[in-house]
């Protein structure tokens, strides 16, 4: 018996390591592989070029993240992402451009609030909620447009050149994605806040029986997270200075991926900003690559189901072949 | 009477944690064979082991002389071994006949036969159950006879009993005795777990006392009396557990609850908890105590009578409120709702009472916090690597004591104990069981809910007893005994509180 122990316990930790530093090494190796089938890969332009595709994504992984250290999951931010987009555009038409974004801002919370109130406090399951949601934002998007792309034009000057703009080689909307993540660990590590997320995501009920308001913090990452998903609108549209009702579509599953990969568990309490971060960094890279390897677009959604699982099973699977 | 079951030298860890020390255990077959020893001793681990569900670590399993591998449940079951858990393995949504042969179900069901055969069964142990009724709808008793009517349909020749009356009515559990009876003489081995004594030298014909994890003794039923068997149990006298008492003094009233009810769970209950007392509540399980101190603590919410704390009345309609109150509760179920086990030990012992550790804009300041955990582990004893190990890490009495830390730094007023000691060893026991007095010196009130009644003789100063949500009597001192306190938690016409 002692003898099969052994090797059963190195087996064990190589496992756990995978588990607790996977997603570093998928980074690595991806990093790798990418430098060796393209000459341009690593270059600044290329890689800014890669931060500024996730940007919108980074915005909404790190809402998805937080609700999901609560054991939530929120499906509408995709479709909270276009209501921001559509809504940003129309009201830059009639106010200033702060005040527009401010305004926009507000509707992505109360799509949050909304999803957060049922979830909290009626204990609807989060997963069809946010699903109602989704459908209900995607539809007030399409109302509001009227069904067509609307140009920012003059009015949305300021917001087009937020999108287009650089600041030493790096453009605005990443800038603003790494300050939401910088933002995020330090909220996560530090406050009462982020504690308490971690600690409800991980056991609710000794959380409550701490004498803690359990559901108060549960609508606050649901507001979080609609807040983000859409100023992830804004970021999106900023670039083409066309607000869309058809933006973010399938979003959600991005930023979901990129909170999973980056080793957060959908049964709450597990997760970090840093880990969601390269997450979403693994998924810029892959689409990067195939478009540097000439991979058509059908096939590239093939490639990358694919390639997820797999980073998935470098994480979990040693544990699942251990039995 | 041939042995049906022999245990060797089995052994099993969990992590660095010794379940079972190396336990020998023999079960003929048409006998009663009563496990009994405290909680977390290690009597359901050695029992999951037999019936397949932990793999031990070392020993050996014989199973009429031959020895037996068990990867999984169904391999025990193979052999005609079947364990009936506490919580039982009962598909809700589905009927009593297909329950009954679930594990046999054939690919096409032909209901009239399944139903004809599971009505055999159940008449043959004496019950009245219909086969097509669905398992969600029948009585904890009934679907106790699920259960048996399951082990019988695989020809069961060793069924375990975990703690089978603990749910159950007088009246039910009486009629599970009887089945049990007619099991062993139809040859069936059967296990049976239970921490009532007296039920137990009733019906068993053998018994086997276990203590952390490994066998204190094997006795014959008529060689032995309770205490005998009780002093296996602890290990030593009884009074050596419990240590020295601190002088206390009693003073002003603390908590103080009037009519509070709930449904039919708890029903106008009125109780008094002074500054420096220890108050006991016992009764069987499903008597509605930890209904009534999740009431007080504000876990469910009452739709009857008040709650005051040191006087004033309090509006107690969620756990916050009860801790703004002063009011701390020590969980059932540590596991589940004492502790967060993937977090530190300092998240967990200041998470009742983190305002006076965190600056205005949200951020704790970690090293006030970490001098107040320090403060808290040294004063507990809390045995661990550091403050930032999981809980998850820490032995059960140490958890529990993280609990209790968490408390202690919420600095309140009421301090409520749900079976406090719970899955903890003995050393542990002493330990908690003198810094509960120690809170109490402090001239705190304490309500201890507990279903070992040595537990609550020793710790209480009284004892309030409840039955079917009712207060239903109250014990002093000099009136502390194991038949006193059964007979206000049994019998319907005791004299009322």
């Amino acid at each position: 018996m002692s003898t099969v122990t052994k090797p059963d316990t190195r087996r064990l930790d190589f496992g756990d390591l995978m588990h607790r530093y996977g997603t570093f090494v998928i980074l690595i190796v991806l990093l790798a592989v990418a430098s060796m089938l393209s000459d341009v890969f690593l270059t600044q332009r290329n890689l800014m070029n890669v931060l500024r595709q996730v940007a919108a994504t980074g915005l909404m992984a790190v809402g998805m993240l937080f609700v999901v250290l609560t054991r939530g999951i929120d499906l509408s931010v995709g479709s909270v992402s276009a209501l921001g987009s559509v809504v940003s555009a129309v009201l830059v038409q009639q106010m200033a451009p702060g005040l527009a974004i401010g305004a926009t801002l507000v509707v992505g919370a109360a799509c949050g609030l909304v999803s957060g109130l049922l979830v909290a406090f009626l204990r609807l399951p989060a997963f069809v909620t946010t699903l109602a949601v989704m459908t209900i934002a995607r539809g007030a998007a399409f109302i509001a447009s009227s069904g067509q792309p609307i140009r920012m034009g003059e009015a949305g000057q300021t917001i087009t050149a937020f999108g287009t703009g650089f600041v030493a080689g790096v453009p605005y909307p990443v800038l603003l994605m790494l300050a939401v993540f910088v933002v995020a660990g330090l909220v996560l590590t530090y406050t009462r806040f982020g504690r308490l997320v971690k600690a409800i995501g991980s056991n609710r009920d000794a959380v409550r029986l701490s004498g803690i308001s359990v559901s108060r913090y549960e609508v606050a990452v649901y507001v979080i997270s609609g807040i983000l998903a859409a100023a992830a609108g804004i970021i999106s549209s900023s670039r083409t200075g066309i607000g869309s009702a058809n933006i973010g579509v399938g979003a959600e599953l991005d930023a979901i991926a990129a909170v999973v990969i980056g080793g957060a568990s959908l049964m709450g309490g597990r997760g970090s900003a840093l880990n969601t971060f390269v997450g979403v960094f693994i998924l810029g890279i892959i689409a990067n690559l195939m478009n540097l390897a000439n991979v058509p677009g059908y096939h590239q959604q093939v490639f990358m189901g694919v390639i997820i699982i797999g980073a998935m099973l470098l994480q979990y699977g040693s544990s699942f072949f251990r039995r | 009477m041939t042995e049906v079951v022999q245990l060797s030298g089995i052994r099993k860890s969990f992590g660095g944690i010794h379940a079972l020390k190396g336990v020998d255990f023999v079960l003929r077959s048409g006998e009663v064979h009563a496990l009994l020893g405290e909680n977390g001793a290690g009597k359901s681990t050695l029992m999951r082991v037999l019936g397949g569900e932990h793999l031990p670590s070392e020993g050996e399993i014989r199973i009429d002389g031959l020895s037996a591998v068990f990867h999984r449940p169904a391999d025990a079951m193979q052999r005609g071994i079947v364990v009936i858990h506490q919580e039982m393995a009962l598909v809700p949504d589905l009927s009593v006949a297909e329950n009954i042969f679930l594990a046999e179900l054939p690919r096409l069901i032909s209901w009239r036969e399944m139903k004809r055969r599971a009505r055999d069964i159940i008449q043959r142990l004496g019950f009245d159950i219909q086969p097509q009724a669905m398992v969600r709808d029948l009585s904890v008793a009934q679907q106790q006879v699920v259960e048996i009517a399951k082990a019988l349909s695989r020809n069961a020749r060793v069924i375990v009993f975990d703690e089978p009356t603990a749910v159950l009515s007088v009246q039910d559990a009486e009629r599970l005795l009887t089945i049990i009876r007619d099991l062993r003489d139809q040859g069936v081995g059967v296990v049976y777990i239970s921490h009532r004594l007296d039920e137990v030298f009733r019906i068993a014909d053998r018994m086997t006392v276990m203590k952390d994890g490994t066998t204190v003794g094997m006795v014959e039923k008529s060689a032995v009396t309770i205490d005998d068997v009780i002093r296996m149990m602890v290990g030593r006298r009884l009074d050596a557990l419990f240590g020295e008492d601190v002088p206390r003094e009693i003073g002003r009233e603390l908590l103080r609850t009037e009519g509070l009810g709930r449904g039919n769970v708890v029903r106008d209950v009125s109780l008094t908890v002074r500054a420096g007392e220890i108050v006991g509540l016992g009764g069987l399980v499903g008597a509605g105590r930890t209904e009534l101190v999740r009431l007080i603590f504000g876990a469910d919410r009452h739709d009857a009578g008040r709650i005051f704390v040191a006087g004033q009345q309090m509006r107690i309609r969620r756990p916050g409120d009860a801790v703004r109150a002063g009011i701390g509760l020590v969980p059932e179920s540590r596991k589940d709702q004492g502790v967060v086990l993937d977090m530190p030990i300092r998240v967990n012992a200041t998470m009742a009472r983190l305002d006076p550790l965190t600056n205005l804009v949200g951020v704790v300041r970690r090293r006030a916090e970490r001098q107040a955990v320090d403060a808290l582990s040294d004063q507990l004893r809390i045995k661990a690597s550091s403050q930032d190990a999981p809980v998850s890490s820490l032995s059960g009495g140490n958890q529990q004591k993280v609990v209790l830390a968490k408390w202690f730094h919420a600095e309140g007023r009421v301090l409520i104990f749900d079976e406090p000691t719970r899955g903890v060893d003995v050393g542990a026991k002493t330990e908690i069981y003198s810094l509960i007095r120690r809170f109490a010196a402090e001239g705190k009130a304490v309500l201890v809910v507990s279903s070992e009644h040595h537990e609550l003789f020793g710790l209480c100063d009284r004892i309030l007893v409840m039955r079917e949500g009712r207060l239903a009597g109250q014990l002093m001192p000099p009136d502390y005994s194991e038949e006193k306190l059964l007979k206000l938690a049994m019998t319907s016409n005791a004299n009322a509180a």
